[in-house]
């Protein structure tokens, strides 16, 4: 691949990572976060089969495959279900009311890309040359702005979503970083996460069957 | 200044003149049509204009001069701002004065002036108006400066000719992050600024939220022609830097009656397709309610700081 087009296509795979965290910051609606976060799984796989293309390396295209089939079909398939049977069971389908405000949590956010570009800077200039180290402020900023909005969101499915928003976070600061992660660490790692998405919504589910709600905050007493 | 920018700066103040009433009334019809209306024809908004300047000038009784001065100044303004920034040509008229930072200031001046003409009438309404046009120019002016901001990193600076002109010499920098983020935050400071659905309400006189037209209520005869007059210019300005900083194609580089017509052709094509999508996606939205327009500046200006940001972040292609 040319030089000009892999840095090109590379710097907006990233810029489309990040975006997609803010707009799953921005919106209220669950179903809206959900579609925002099956594109930012595409924008991972982009990034993951650009690196690829560019170092020609057939193990990378197949993890990129891979993060494809989980993060953008499987993932976003597991939340939609999650949002069905709360849909189903007549709970509101917005994040009515975060503990930080969207206008407020939009700075934040703001504050938070800042930090990540100031404390990126030591293992940006580990390889001055490389454009994909330079990227990596973005991956650390949406794993920054994951956790951000799994502090702050109130709803079980917007959490789950949070949650997912750092994971993507932290594997694009892999495959920035490292380039060629082993198989078996990203298909461990990615096991890992469809674990955890998929007790977290059985957990979600036996939630809501039991106090009838999915704000976290209600839970403040202990019961028999 | 040379002579591309002298005649660019003229043929700009004749065309924007003229053709920004054109450009609210293909606006409106647009509108019409997508509602299902006849309209009322594309010079109306001339018409409308003549009508108003034939008037006799009234004041109200016990405005000061300021409420008299503030339709010039605001006109003044805006026909500065006109002639210096590089919408036909690469160059500019007058060279220092299409700096970024000047061109955002002649804009900001004008709706102050507005806004203190609309709080010498001493009316509730345009209290109102000026408090709710100020709470929104605070945000606005901030995203507009850094989203343009982060264009001229790449340039090395922040004269607008200076940007257009590295701009044409090098395309692909139009579909960088940075490119494409700024453009997202200055689309959404342009609805803000010249009081377009989801902010303001242009078609309404007579509605609580009203922001523009709650300041100008007062004014009547060639004043209010004036003001018309300068908020239409406001919008292809706005337009007109939207399609020159992102869609530089057609623009004259050099002094020749073809390249000259093709920059005219250019920029008059792209300011109404732009203003002809703008009328047809107001027609799908509502105006959002007011405690909700901060959200929304405060999402541009977080776009625009990421625009600045990615484009520290990111290496550029061609070191």
């Amino acid at each position: 691949m040319n030089q000009t087009a892999f840095v090109e296509l590379l710097n907006l795979a990233c810029g489309a990572l990040l975006v997609s965290a803010v707009l799953i910051l921005w919106r209220r609606q669950l179903a809206a976060i959900i579609r925002w976060f099956t594109l930012q799984g595409l924008a991972l796989t982009a990034i993951a089969a650009i690196l690829a293309a560019d170092a020609r390396d057939a193990r990378l295209g197949a993890v990129a495959a891979g993060v494809c089939v989980l993060r953008v079909v499987a993932l976003p398939l597991l939340l939609r279900r999650a949002l069905a049977q709360a849909k189903a069971n007549g709970h509101p389908l917005r994040e009515t009311s975060p503990l930080v405000n969207v206008t407020a949590s939009l700075l934040a956010a703001a504050v938070l890309t800042l930090l990540a570009y100031a404390v990126s800077r030591p293992l940006v200039q580990l390889s001055p040359g490389s454009p994909a180290a330079h990227a990596i402020p973005v991956g650390l900023a949406v794993a920054l702005i994951g956790f951000f909005a799994l502090v702050t969101r109130r709803r079980a499915v917007s959490q789950l979503a949070s949650f997912l928003l750092m994971d993507n976070g932290i594997t694009a600061v892999g495959f920035l970083t490292t380039a060629s992660t082993s198989l078996i660490m990203e298909l461990g790692i990615s096991l890992d996460v469809l674990f955890a998405a998929a007790v977290l919504q059985v957990l979600t589910s036996r939630l809501r069957d039991t106090f009838g709600d999915t704000d976290l905050d209600e839970l403040r007493e202990l019961h028999d | 200044m040379n002579a591309l920018g002298l005649t660019g700066g003229v043929c700009q103040a004749v065309i924007v003149t003229a053709g920004a009433p054109v450009l609210t009334g293909v606006m409106r019809q647009v509108r019409a049509k997508l509602e299902g209306r006849a309209g009322q024809g594309i010079w109306q908004p001339w018409r409308d204009l003549r009508k108003q300047f034939r008037k006799q000038a009234i004041t109200p009784d016990g405005t000061s001069e300021l409420f008299r001065l503030a339709p010039l100044v605001l006109l003044a303004t805006t026909f500065i701002a006109t002639a210096a920034a590089p919408f036909v040509t690469t160059a500019s008229a007058a060279g220092p004065l299409a700096d970024l930072f000047a061109v955002v200031a002649l804009l900001a001046m004008g709706t102050a002036t507005l806004a203190l003409a609309a709080l010498d009438t001493g009316t509730a309404f345009g209290g109102m108006g000026a408090s709710r046009e100020m709470t929104i120019l605070a945000l606005v002016e901030p995203t507009l400066l850094v989203s343009v901001f982060a264009l001229s990193v790449r340039a090395g600076s922040t004269n607008l000719a200076a940007i257009v002109t590295a701009t044409v010499h090098d395309p692909v920098r139009v579909i960088s992050p940075a490119s494409l983020l700024a453009a997202v935050a200055l689309g959404v400071v342009t609805l803000a600024e010249t009081g377009r659905i989801p902010v303001d309400n242009p078609a309404t006189h007579l509605e609580l939220t009203m922001v523009h037209e709650a300041m100008i209520l007062e004014y009547a005869g060639p004043d209010l022609a004036l003001i018309e007059l300068a908020s239409s210019m406001r919008l292809v300005v706005f337009l007109g830097l939207l399609s020159s900083l992102f869609l530089p194609w057609g623009i004259a580089t050099a002094l020749t009656p073809l390249a000259l017509a093709g920059g005219i052709a250019a920029f008059a094509v792209k300011v109404t397709v732009l203003g002809a999508a703008l009328a047809a996606g107001e027609v799908f939205m509502a105006k959002i309610r007011l405690f909700r327009v901060p959200e929304l500046l405060a999402g541009s200006f977080l776009l625009a700081l990421l625009a600045v940001a990615s484009s520290y972040f990111l290496t550029s292609p061609n070191p």
